[in-house]
């Protein structure tokens, strides 16, 4: 046997996919600055940027996208960590219960937004059960551009109810790799339910958390068809803005300004998260 | 399977009312569609609306189905869906097994560069992908939303699949090669059928990502919209009756979907974190 020669059987094997990769993710990567950053005739320039930043959409777009971040995440953290504790709860239909709590996982964001469309419509669910409470007596419109809050509110309620199984399914992989042991040591300790998450599952589970919170971040910097869904145009976020110059605008520039801008905010933010957590990690060792 | 217990005795109880709460939140909406889907039209108008249905009709889903585009949309996202699986198998697969199987050079570094692919809003990119296409003459095909989703997938493809492979000892593998076989028949004698309900749970979720995609598909497209792409594009011009139903009948797969696969939605998830 010839031990020097390097065996080709696994980079043959990468290849294809490292091929498909180069051109359909790091080529249009380069692409979308390209787009962004250059005038037709190959100049550098800044025009395109110009464009999207004093378009009288952009400020709301970016403040509107930032604001569904903040509101959104973490009632996702806290009710997936619920869920992933009823999951890994040892209770009779476990089961059922996982299939339930992970159904919306296969559910699309434009579904969502029609889900809870037809619960916040004028005419929808929830002005027939306020009506047949008593609260109402006649229709209600929540989804209105001139009632900002509602609609926030029906966007962060669909977008709660739609991904936070991803991050539960992610918390519960966590959760399985938790050693008994220590969750026994800390009952034998006298240890309470609140103190067991708190001391022991919420520090294991770091790393779960970590990666959870890097993917829904850039997902919701992505947000879209929920928006679109409930408020038509009543409120924009940056990929409907950059949905909006590419097909109502022809305007394939400033729509990957957009593109652009979006990925160097999910970039930023995944840098930010790693240094935060890293940095504590190596602090813990010391 | 590790469990925790959450809280002995009375409180139990408790844990169950809390279960059954969560369950209903993520039930109830999906109900409330549902209903409305298969209510007559004149009901779906009424208010106030009746959250127990007294009558059922296929009236709403059947005018959603014969409204303009629809059926064709539907047949595009199915075929878009298979394309996009089957590319991502035949690209993902190999990559897979080798990140399961060889400890190589450049290796962790491989690993790495598709783990990091997650830090990329890969969906924006169908932007600049959109100008590319015009370019080479392939915009508004099936084939162009099939590559730009297979893009969305292929880094999941890839990781799911090492970790499929990586639960079927290499020993068996082994023992057939000294029985015989070459490296090839044993990976499709031995490794392959064990790993096949896994592999066919990550095609089923491949095949979700892409029915469910919405923004590159609304992008790359034009004439040929796939389903999601076609309801937004007239969502806020159709009425109701429209919505509720197209809202239903793109959600329905899911429910049978992550049925099938719920035994491996960590294996799909979990391990892609590591």
């Amino acid at each position: 046997m010839n031990l020097k020669r390097i065996n080709l059987t696994p980079y043959l094997l990468l290849l294809p996919s490292l091929i498909f990769l180069a051109f359909f993710f790091a080529w249009p990567m380069i692409q979308a600055f390209t787009l962004a950053f250059q005038s037709g005739d190959g100049q550098w320039t800044l025009a395109h940027v110009q464009r999207m930043v004093q378009d009288v959409a952009f400020d709301d777009a970016l403040r509107t996208t930032l604001i569904l971040i903040v509101a959104i995440l973490p009632l996702q953290f806290i009710l997936a960590l619920i869920m992933a504790l009823l999951v890994q709860a040892r209770l009779r239909g476990a089961g059922l219960f996982l299939y339930v709590f992970a159904i919306p996982l296969g559910i699309s964001d434009l579904a969502a937004g029609i889900i809870w469309f037809s619960i916040f419509t004028e005419r929808g669910y929830l002005t027939s059960i306020l009506h047949s409470l008593g609260l109402i007596d006649k229709p209600f419109i929540f989804l209105n551009y001139q009632t900002p809050g509602w609609l926030y509110l029906a966007v962060v309620l669909a977008e709660v109810w739609r991904a936070t199984a991803i991050i539960m399914v992610i918390l519960v992989a966590g959760l399985q790799s938790i050693p008994r042991d220590y969750l026994e040591a800390a009952e034998v300790f006298g240890a309470g339910l609140f103190d067991k998450v708190r001391r022991v599952i919420l520090p294991l589970l770091r790393p779960s958390l970590q990666v959870a919170l890097i993917l829904r971040t850039i997902l919701a910097f992505q947000v879209f068809a929920v928006v679109l869904a409930l408020a038509g145009r009543g409120m924009s976020v940056l990929a409907s803005e950059a949905y909006r110059w590419y097909n109502s605008y022809r305007n394939p520039n400033v729509a990957a300004a957009y593109a652009a801008l979006i990925m160097f905010l999910s970039i930023i933010t995944t840098v930010l998260y790693l240094r935060a957590l890293y940095t504590r990690e190596e602090a813990m060792k010391l | 399977m590790k469990r925790i217990n959450l809280a002995p005795g009375a409180s139990r109880a408790l844990v169950y009312l809390l279960a059954t709460l969560m369950a209903l939140w993520v039930l109830f909406p999906i109900y409330l569609v549902g209903v409305a889907a298969f209510s007559p039209r004149q009901v779906i108008y009424e208010w106030p609306k009746a959250i127990v249905p007294r009558t059922w009709s296929l009236e709403t889903m059947l005018f959603f189905l014969n409204s303009h585009g629809v059926l064709a949309s539907t047949r595009n996202s199915v075929l878009v869906a298979l394309i996009t699986l089957a590319i991502s198998l035949v690209l993902g697969a190999p990559a897979g097994y080798a990140l399961a199987r060889f400890p190589f050079r450049g290796r962790d570094t491989f690993r790495i560069l598709v783990l990091s692919t997650r830090a990329f809003p890969i969906v924006i990119l169908s932007i600049p992908l959109a100008v590319s296409f015009i370019q080479w003459g392939m915009y508004d095909s099936l084939l162009s939303v099939a590559l730009m989703h297979t893009a969305l997938a292929l880094p999941f493809t890839i990781l799911v699949t090492s970790s499929v492979f990586a639960g079927v000892p290499y020993d068996l593998e082994e023992a057939a090669m000294t029985l015989g076989c070459n490296r090839l028949q044993a990976f499709l004698r031995v490794a392959l059928p064990l790993t096949l309900p896994g592999l066919a749970a990550a095609a089923i979720f491949t095949f979700v990502l892409s029915w469910n995609e919405v923004f590159a598909a609304v992008i790359l497209t034009l004439r040929n919209r796939t389903l999601p792409a076609q309801v937004l594009t007239v969502l806020n011009e159709s009425p109701i009756p429209f919505r509720f139903a197209g809202g239903f009948f793109m959600l329905a797969p899911a429910l049978v979907f992550i049925f099938i696969i719920r035994r491996y939605l960590f294996n799909l998830w979990g391990r892609v974190v590591k």
